[in-house]
């Protein structure tokens, strides 16, 4: 059976979601082989083949702190270079588009980004993407080379599927010209404890009508108690209420949780392009006109701070 | 020596608009107003912001690759202040995808000479995002993206990158290519001076043959991707909506409680 590369994303060996989800689409491909680059190979590993990696091709080196990019990329074509996959499959961030984009011209292969799903077809796999802020669905391939395919999170659910996921050590030469940006410090962002925003199954987001960053603990304390991620619309992160890092639209984060709560958002394009594909949609917002209600499973027009403190009352009674 | 900088713009069917697609499955481009995508305008922005920084010791070449009222978008640059324009255009190029794209782009920054290469983080239509990282690939400088900061001095280009898990200080050696978010700072609008002096702006037009590309390396035939199929989403069936007559929370509580949410 062909093997298919699975990028992994992770965090000193802890592996992030979308690469379990990755792991279980690429098997409907072929062989998934895991490819983990930097520290933590040997936590990584049993996770990784529990999801159905035959094998974990590793390699450490320091210039994958050090530089921007492009020495993740020497290490990626030196695995396709000793598998020949079928297909090379890499999370949707920022970073895996940038590397799958220059593994693609290195290959001579097309490149698909931000596909939400992945099947097997007759002339290789088939992408699902959706677009034109999700007003459009479509369906595409690669037609030329090792199709090279970035996948959204939440695009499936991680099935276990243990396999050996036998490790082996990758041999990686970083090219000198992989070393042209320098990353000269690197902040890591705090963590607010709650679970990451694209991979959340629930997401609560406040805009224009949280009215000041002053208010937000209320939108905060309702995805507390729903152990939800908390995403803002562009208005309320252009007004310096919250960070651009959990801005929910176009130009932010696109997410596709099973639940998105919208408190005080009208629902521009903006904003829909970014929300549209969750399953289940409520909105909170004081204007029953608002364009967002076109799109809610629930709506409640009112006050959202009336509404929102109840409604995380109400949860964590019902939680008990 | 004058700093070079090109800046790729793209044109785009407006986003407020009601986009589709044409029948060869391309986005149609005749029923929806076009316009300089948003996001390439912040790469103008920082583009004119470091020629200023460099006491305007730099000359800013706006490009393009798109059919003929993709000159509109070079306009709206140059109005912004940009210096002068390139426009790829060649009826060949009509399907081309990002790699074919960022093959074009690349052999017209060559073409044009370059020290700096300014992108905005994605198009406003297609939203890969990529380009920029393509573009660094092919030309075989340093990519410096996703920068909510960028300054350009004594020959290196520095900017910190705003990442999920982190925040990048990142620095590179000219020539390089960047792209800025909408994180790093407003665009200007164009003045009425910019918008006329931009009327008397050289805008060179180059199609594949002066680029030394052939046509099937381009195109929808010679394009590294297909797509098979595109449906509009069906509309969400209408929702439950209820005012808030004090009990809007308990009702909506109820609510998540049956689709076993809480």
């Amino acid at each position: 059976m062909a093997e298919v590369l699975v990028y992994v994303d992770h965090v000193d060996g802890a592996v992030r979601k979308p690469t379990l989800e990755l792991l279980t689409l690429a098997r409907r491909i072929g062989e998934p082989v895991a490819v983990h680059l930097g520290a933590g190979a040997d936590t990584a590993a049993p996770v990784l083949a529990q999801h159905g990696a035959v094998k974990v091709l590793t390699a450490d080196a320091p210039e994958f702190a050090e530089y921007l990019v492009a020495p993740k990329v020497d290490a990626l074509q030196a695995a396709y270079d000793a598998v020949s996959p079928a297909a090379v499959l890499l999370p949707s961030s920022a970073e895996g588009k940038e590397i799958a984009a220059r593994l693609a011209v290195r290959i001579g292969s097309g490149i698909i980004t931000d596909a939400v799903d992945l099947e097997a077809g007759d002339e290789g796999p088939v992408a699902t993407q959706s677009v034109f802020a999700a007003s459009f669905t479509t369906k595409s391939r690669v037609s030329k080379g090792t199709p090279v395919i970035t996948v959204k999170p939440n695009s499936a659910a991680p099935e276990a599927a243990p396999a050996a996921g036998t490790v082996e050590q990758l041999a990686v030469t970083v090219a000198e010209s992989s070393k042209g940006t320098k990353i000269v410090s690197r902040t890591p962002r705090e963590s607010t404890g709650r679970p990451e925003l694209t991979e959340a199954a629930i997401v609560v987001s406040g805009g224009r009508g949280v009215n000041g960053a002053e208010n937000f603990p209320v939108i905060e304390a309702l995805a507390d108690s729903l152990g939800a991620a908390v995403g803002a619309s562009r208005a309320a992160v252009d007004a310096g209420w919250y960070p651009h890092t959990n801005q929910v639209g176009q130009t932010g984060k696109s997410v596709s949780p099973q639940l998105y709560i919208a408190a005080g958002i009208s629902g521009a394009i903006q904003h829909r392009a970014g929300m549209q594909t969750s399953k289940t949609i409520v909105a909170i917002n004081k204007d029953a006109e608002a364009p967002i209600f076109d799109l809610v499973d629930y709506g409640v027009v009112g006050d959202l701070f009336d509404v929102v403190p109840a409604l995380t009352d109400e949860v964590k009674s019902r939680k008990g | 020596m004058s700093l070079r900088i090109v800046v790729c713009v793209k044109y785009v069917p407006d986003a407020t608009g009601d986009r589709h697609f044409a029948e060869d499955l391309t986005v149609d481009r005749d029923d929806v107003d076009g316009l300089l995508s948003e996001l390439d305008e912040y790469a103008v922005e920082q583009a004119l912001q470091i020629k200023e920084a460099n006491d305007d010791e730099a000359e800013i070449t706006v490009l393009t690759v798109g059919p003929e009222d993709a000159n509109d978008a070079l306009r709206k640059a140059l109005s912004m202040g940009a210096d002068k324009a390139v426009h790829v255009e060649d009826d060949d190029l009509h399907g081309t995808d990002a790699l074919g794209t960022s093959l074009v782009l690349a052999k017209a920054i060559e073409k044009t000479g370059y020290d700096l290469v300014v992108c905005g983080m994605a198009s406003t239509d297609g939203t890969m995002g990529v380009l920029p990282a393509l573009l660094a690939e092919r030309l075989g400088v340093p990519q410096v993206t996703q920068l909510s900061e960028v300054s350009v001095a004594d020959g290196k280009v520095t900017g910190r990158r705003d990442g999920d898990t982190a925040s990048e200080q990142l620095e590179a050696a000219l020539p390089a290519v960047v792209s800025v978010t909408d994180q790093s700072g407003e665009a200007r609008y164009p003045s009425f001076k910019g918008i006329m002096a931009a009327k008397k702006k050289p805008v060179e037009s180059l199609d594949l043959e002066d680029l030394d590309i052939e046509a099937d390396e381009v195109g929808l035939e010679g394009s590294w991707t297909k797509v098979e199929e595109a449906a509009e989403r069906p509309a969400r069936t209408a929702g439950t909506i209820v005012e808030d007559k004090g009990d809007g929370a308990k009702q909506l509580a109820e609510f998540l409680a049956g689709q076993k949410f809480i």
